[in-house]
């Protein structure tokens, strides 16, 4: 087998890897259901005269039959222990995709001899591969488990992009991405990608979590998430590791290569300006977080918006814009 | 900005005084405030957006020029308000200094108070420890005064800063740890002051020319020889290192094969350097990603291209009117090329001929006409078409050397048709009025960048002090810890510690485990399991 057919092949394990995480996000769906379930069925047992006068019939008509005597009794240990065997199977699952991405990403390396991130297809792909392995590290903790759901679905739609519309068949890139700078220089931005879309999957979910906390849900997804603060908490301290890489990788390394590149360090090309719009989103964030009255949902809404244009610096300015950093392969 | 703690009191809410002064102050302290800075970061961020959709004319003026050539009326509008031009308009240098100022205005004070700051005692113990967020009590056999002084050991060794006991002070130690976290904080903010200084000052300095040269030829790093120069206000062109430089050879390499066919896969020049009059030549070589350095110049290869050579020659057959190769520019990524060849010829061999062709380094005609269908030279061909009558070359004017101004030319016809020939290497067509064009083949052109970007070396330096910065300030954590030893009701000695976070963004649990630790480290210190854990 020769290289290039190694780095065809890789395109098939990513499938497969796309595949498992569907399957997986479909495992903590059913999973998050049932616990949706047993919610119901708690808010329903907690409140039985408001039951008497009517007023939630509809939600007493949804809740399970075999919970009829609230979260203690036996139906409910059996639904639990039924979304515990979920939970697991959607972890193990996410784990066995991630593993298979990461072979993916690996022959894809071998096959094309050049770290995996020279284009589009590649850059996705190991993106994805970074955040699940932050996500698979995340998933250890309470939090962590329910923020998996999001990300499981994020990522399946990123690979599934990648191997899909952004698919570039394997060979070398041109003489300007021959450079050991290419390693360096994307591969920060490849890791500070992965760690802001955990940070933008997380800010969403305080976002919710804070406003059903705020008008006091006790059922319902927003009331199914954890502790608004203790996301705000994890949301920072992605984006706190990430804006360092950001800063280092994308603009500083960036800037050298480009000195060594096209001879001048900052030039205004598309990319870079998105770099740096990037970049003033996330300190902007930064600050609005020690600020007063800005901490919880408002600084959360900051991390998104900086998140967009993470989006925007990688999809926009590759497929809108014809500058020095076209080498999306689309 | 003040990120961290904000100790300054807070705003006056009532309307200032309409008193000079006071305004001023009040300004002042809008401007220096942190809401301000996030708008400005946010405005900042927003008014760099159309200079990456519009384009820019310091970026790439030819795209400028179409795209005015399609909207004229639009870009009236444009130019009125910098749109062109945005990264040194007015509005965004009104921007950035004013978050430069903001910056600025707020670090300084901020300097000060940390001066202070980090000279001043750490705080004396609180009354009630048990009100802080981590708190342990322990019960030991050891006198208060032997668990102080191994308070004060386990506290130095974990790199707290003690408290110089004062009066009545006796029985407790305070220690404080993380005052780097401000100084990393301060030295990130001040860095980014040096990178944009860095930026501004040496953009005075700088300067950037772009040289095109054949194969075969070279250049003098003068301003007469270069095709284009940008340049800063303070840039004398006698600081222009005195080299010259030929190109030896220039090779381009594309994907043979494959579905990256015709993809570029390296270019490389080979050039001979005299660094300075009368010194000795040297050879170097130029790639993509390995440019050369001259005595602070960098050569940087910018874009390739090929050069057909002809020989046109009189009608007598013999007498040479003009040879050389004449660069062409690619027009596709297959090098399909233009160019034209403009030959002066002395009155006594008849007018002036303007030679208009294309090159195409691996030919293929179909019914779309010829075009080239690789980059490398396969199948090098020339169709060409030509003119003749006066040049005006002798007018004074400035022509491009690209185009052809046929207002006092006439173009060559053969059988009522425009002339037209079609020429391997080798080839001689004779025009019309016989005289003889011949294409003896063709060379590599490169498209050098001689440039000197002048403070980059400190925008360096400022960028890695402030990714260092950075990382201290978000993540140190300045927290502080306190232990009380007194003699409990039961004559033995009870020892408290205790624990509270300055830091943004710390978990509780962190500062908790830390106590725990420094309390474990005690007892381990005072001989082992001897205390007792009482909550």
């Amino acid at each position: 087998m020769d290289l290039d057919t190694v780095a065809e092949w890789s395109r098939y394990v990513v499938v497969v890897a796309t595949l498992g995480y569907l399957a997986s996000w479909l495992a903590y769906c059913a999973e998050a259901g049932i616990h949706s379930r047993r919610r119901r069925a708690l808010a329903t047992a907690a409140a039985p005269e408001r039951e008497l006068l009517g007023v939630t019939s509809s939600v007493a008509a949804d809740a399970p039959a075999q919970a009829p005597s609230g979260p203690s009794g036996p139906g409910d240990a059996e639904l639990v222990q039924r979304a515990d065997r979920l939970g697991r199977i959607g972890l193990g699952l996410f784990g066995l995709a991630t593993l298979a991405l990461a072979v993916g990403v690996v022959m894809r390396g071998l096959g094309t001899e050049r770290a995996p991130w020279a284009n589009m297809y590649e850059f996705s792909i190991t993106g994805a591969l970074v955040a699940s392995i932050v996500f698979l590290v995340l998933a250890r903790t309470v939090v962590g488990r329910v923020v998996a759901v999001w990300a499981v679905l994020l990522i399946f739609m990123t690979v599934g992009l990648a191997a899909t519309f952004l698919y570039v068949s394997p060979g070398p890139v041109q003489p300007a991405l021959q450079s050991y700078w290419l390693v360096v220089h994307v591969g920060c931005a490849v890791i500070a990608f992965g760690l802001f879309t955990v940070g933008a999957v997380v800010s969403g979910l305080q976002i919710v979590s804070e406003r059903a906390a705020d008008r006091g849900r006790t059922t319902g997804f927003g009331a199914s998430l954890p502790d608004s603060a203790a996301l705000d908490r994890l949301g920072y301290r992605l984006t706190a590791i990430a804006f360092p890489i950001w800063t280092f990788g994308p603009l500083i390394l960036g800037a050298i290569w480009a000195e060594v590149s096209w001879g001048r360090f900052w030039g205004w090309d598309p990319k870079e300006v998105w770099a740096l719009i990037t970049w003033l989103a996330y300190a902007a964030y930064l600050h609005a977080r020690a600020t007063a009255g800005w901490k919880g949902s408002k600084a959360s809404v900051v991390a998104l918006v900086g998140y967009a244009t993470v989006l925007f610096s990688y999809f926009g300015v590759n497929i809108l814009f014809n500058g020095l950093h076209s080498y999306g392969g689309l | 900005m003040t990120t961290g703690m904000d100790t300054r009191p807070p705003v006056d809410n009532r309307p200032p005084p309409l008193n000079g002064l006071e305004l001023a102050r009040w300004a002042w302290r809008q401007l220096t405030s942190m809401r301000v800075a996030l708008i400005l970061l946010f405005l900042l961020a927003v008014a760099a957006i159309p200079g990456s959709i519009i384009p820019q004319s310091d970026v790439n003026p030819l795209n400028v020029r179409d795209f005015r050539a399609r909207n004229p009326t639009l870009s009236e509008w444009y130019d009125r308000i910098g749109l062109f031009d945005v990264y040194s308009a007015p509005w965004f240098a009104a921007i950035y200094l004013a978050l430069m100022v903001s910056l600025v205005g707020c670090i300084l004070p901020r300097l000060w108070q940390h001066w202070k700051a980090a000279r001043a005692q750490p705080p004396k113990a609180p009354r009630r420890l048990t009100r802080m967020p981590a708190y342990r009590k322990v019960e030991v056999d050891a006198t208060p005064d032997e668990v102080l002084a191994v308070a004060r050991a386990e506290l130095r060794s974990r790199r707290f800063r003690l408290r110089r006991p004062a009066e009545g002070e006796a029985d407790s130690v305070a220690a404080e740890i993380g005052h780097l976290r401000e100084t990393g904080n301060l030295l990130f903010h001040l860095s980014v002051v040096v990178v944009l200084l860095a930026v501004a000052l040496g953009g005075l300095f700088s300067y950037r020319a772009t040289v095109l040269v054949p194969e075969g030829a070279g250049f003098s790093n003068q301003v007469i020889q270069f095709d284009s120069l940008s340049a800063g206000a303070l840039f004398d062109t006698d600081d222009l290192p005195p080299f010259s430089m030929d190109i030896d050879q220039f090779r381009m390499e594309f994907v043979e094969a494959g579905n990256q066919l015709g993809q570029p896969a390296e270019y490389e020049a080979t050039v001979t350097v005299v660094p300075e009059p009368g010194a000795a030549p040297e050879t170097h070589t130029i790639r993509v990603n390995e440019p050369l350095t001259i005595d602070g110049t960098s050569i940087h290869i910018i874009n390739p291209g090929y050069a057909p050579a002809f020989t046109v020659r009189a009608a007598d057959g013999e007498t040479i009117l003009a040879e050389g190769p004449v660069p062409f520019l690619p027009e596709d990524t297959s090098f399909t090329s233009t160019g034209v060849v403009k030959v002066e010829v002395p009155p006594e061999y008849g007018d002036d001929i303007g030679i208009q062709g294309s090159f195409l380094p691996t030919a293929y005609l179909d019914q779309n006409g010829p075009r080239s269908v690789f980059p490398g030279a396969r199948n090098p061909e020339v169709y060409l078409t030509a003119w003749h009558g006066d040049l005006g070359l002798d007018d004074g004017q400035s022509q491009s050397v690209y185009r052809l101004d046929t207002t006092d030319m006439e173009q060559y016809e053969a059988d009522g048709e425009p002339f037209r020939s079609r020429m391997a290497v080798g080839d001689t067509a004779q025009l019309p009025d016989g005289r003889y064009i011949t294409f003896d083949g063709y060379v590599t052109w490169v498209n050098l960048q001689v440039g000197r970007n002048s403070g980059r070396e400190l925008a360096l330096v400022g960028g890695v002090l402030a990714v260092v910065g950075l990382m201290g300030s978000l993540y140190v954590r300045r927290r502080r810890a306190w232990v009380r030893a007194s003699v409990g009701a039961e004559g033995r000695t009870v020892v408290e510690v205790a624990g509270l976070h300055r830091a943004e963004g710390s978990a509780g649990d962190r500062l908790v485990d830390e106590i725990g630790a420094i309390t474990d480290g005690l007892l381990l210190r005072l001989g082992g399991a001897e205390g007792k854990l009482e909550d």
